[in-house]
């Protein structure tokens, strides 16, 4: 009877493998996310039935938390709006941390007396990086729903205070590993720490580079699942937080590499300590542009390039976009997507928006098409976009952004921004683009101004 | 000194599993197609919630008069599942519409 409840998670442990390969290609990506939900699925069947020497299971209060957790995921999950999808993933990670660390706490509550070194430092690791993982994500969440604003997560010296809060963490680890013991005083204070560094290492850090910051996290309670696994001796958690963890590393150095910086820059936070030097002073007129004119202007191009940013995403444009497209491919007009990388909140979150609005596959662009094609494009409309079309990466060697590729906007003959104000964008930089002269500004929020360009379109039926 | 060498002698076969998952790991990712980055962020969050498998085990060996750590780990449980079941519900809702359009 034993022998299958060693077989059985390796039938897991080989499906979450086989899942998450798959997941990494867009043809296989749904039978990959099945694979792995069934492998985690016969991880905890087997959880659950497993042989142990226990005096009673408690399966009631198991059955009541997968019920709860499982109503609750599922909702959360089917509720969501697309646009929102980046939070979703950084509080579902933030949980699976504190479950880590609920998992340490549980273990040394049943062996509070017993224990050696091995065993108590890796628990007090793996209490430390659930709850690290846990407010960390929070933070995060809050930072990419717009509830925590940069301005009040501004934190004094904040590599050095990270650094020494890391230091202690790692004496108290060494410490109560080789005393084996800790007591509850100590524990709480412990857990505070840990709690106390999850804010501090993630609260400094500007809410552009979220999208990094979550893919770290993400990682980092991955690794968690891990520790929790050699904790419990459990090969498939082992197993299936290693890859999560060594996947999530590499999935972060992708993103910065989109985004041309440094993993080290983004965590010692010198995208949001202020600039050494002055940003060039921005000087220029701002002209604008009615739905009436610029209707007729796409009407009479041949190439239009759309540009979406997270303002179409808040707007909920993607819809009225995708119906300006077949207008404008009725009348003969070419319409292609220019995806920065990074534009929205997470690396991929345009294409998944406006997949969901039916915008066939070929028409998106990636970086360095995009930059092609903007050079033969007669209108490039910005949908919400900001820092991505940020000539100043390009010309500014003082600005914040120097040096991340961006959408060249400027080359094509007429640049026309969606925005709803002058404010500057998410990183909180100035944008040149506005005063450029080939560029025109039309404020107001992005659905009513789209829609009333496409109203325009229709009537003036060109 | 010894402890450290004792520790490494007596887990061989799980230091083995690790280095080679992480090389795995790094391997079945490193030729993404920025598309499905979200998705698989996504899904990969999905998968740490492993650590129900952990907080299961736990708690059936949890004696039922220690109320507290009852409270907490019947809450473990609740957060796991949460990331677990909310984590692949939200990766399939993603990848539906790159699918939906497919057919068409």
């Amino acid at each position: 009877m034993q022998i299958y409840f060693e077989l059985f998670p390796l039938i897991g442990a080989v499906l979450l493998i086989m899942g998450l390969r798959n997941l990494s290609h867009p043809k296989t990506a749904v039978k990959g996310n099945s694979q792995a939900a069934i492998g985690i699925a016969i991880g905890i069947l087997v959880a659950i039935f497993y042989p142990l020497e226990t005096t009673d299971n408690n399966y009631l209060f198991i059955v009541i938390g997968i019920i709860t957790g499982s109503v609750i995921g599922y909702i959360a999950a089917k509720k969501v709006a697309m646009t929102a999808m980046p939070e979703m993933v950084s509080l579902f990670n933030g949980l699976g941390g504190l479950s880590a660390a609920f998992i340490s706490l549980v273990w040394l509550f049943n062996h509070h007396t017993i224990g050696d070194f091995k065993n108590m430092a890796i628990v007090l690791l793996n209490l430390f990086l659930g709850f690290v993982a846990f407010l960390g994500s929070m933070v995060a969440y809050g930072k990419l729903s717009g509830k925590l604003k940069d301005r009040y997560t501004k934190i004094p010296f904040a590599t050095i205070l990270n650094l020494i809060i890391l230091f202690i963490a790692i004496v108290a680890i060494i410490y109560f590993g080789v005393q084996g013991k800790l007591t509850l005083n100590e524990l709480i204070l412990f857990s505070v720490i840990s709690l106390i560094y999850g804010y501090t290492f993630v609260a400094p850090i500007g809410g552009a580079d979220m999208p990094v910051v979550i893919s770290l996290l993400n990682s980092l309670t991955g690794i968690t699942a891990a520790i929790s696994g050699i904790m419990t001796d459990n090969k498939l958690m082992l197993l299936g937080g290693i890859l999560v963890g060594s996947s999530g590393i590499i999935l972060t150095l992708l993103m910065c590499n989109a985004m041309n910086r440094y993993l080290w820059s983004v965590i010692f936070g010198s995208f949001s300590s202020s600039a050494k030097a002055k940003e060039q002073a921005i000087e220029g007129n701002v002209k604008t542009i009615t739905p009436a004119d610029l209707a007729i202007q796409l009407a009479y191009s041949q190439k239009v390039a759309f540009i979406p940013g997270y303002g179409m995403a808040v707007a909920q444009a993607q819809k009225v976009v995708k119906e300006m497209e077949d207008l404008l491919e009725e009348k003969g007009v070419e319409v292609k997507y220019c995806i920065h990388p990074v534009a929205g909140r997470m690396p991929g979150h345009m294409n998944v928006l406006l997949a969901e609005a039916d915008v066939s596959y070929d028409k998106l662009l990636d970086l360095d098409e995009s930059n092609e094609y903007l050079k033969q494009v007669d209108v490039a409309i910005v949908i919400g976009a900001n820092d991505v079309v940020n000539p100043a990466a390009k010309e500014d060697p003082n600005s914040k952004i120097y040096g991340m590729p961006i959408l060249d906007v400027t080359k094509s003959k007429q640049v026309v921004v969606l925005k709803r104000s002058m404010n500057p964008g998410y990183a909180g930089i100035q944008n040149p683009l506005f005063f450029k002269d080939n560029t025109k500004m039309l404020f107001g929020d992005a659905k009513e101004s789209l829609l009333e360009i496409l109203t325009e379109l229709k009537e003036a039926d060109l | 000194m010894n402890e450290i060498i004792q520790f490494l002698s007596d887990n061989m076969t799980m230091i083995y599993l690790v280095v080679f998952t992480i090389f795995l790991g790094f391997e079945i990712i490193s030729k993404v197609p920025t598309v499905l980055h979200t998705p698989l962020m996504s899904g990969s969050n999905a998968i740490s919630g492993v650590v129900l498998i952990g907080a299961i085990l736990l708690i059936r060996t949890t004696p039922k008069d220690h109320t507290i750590t009852m409270i907490i780990a019947t809450l473990g449980i609740v957060l796991g599942t949460i990331n677990v079941v909310g984590g692949f519900a939200v990766t399939a809702r993603m990848l539906e519409m790159f699918n939906r359009k497919k057919r068409k």
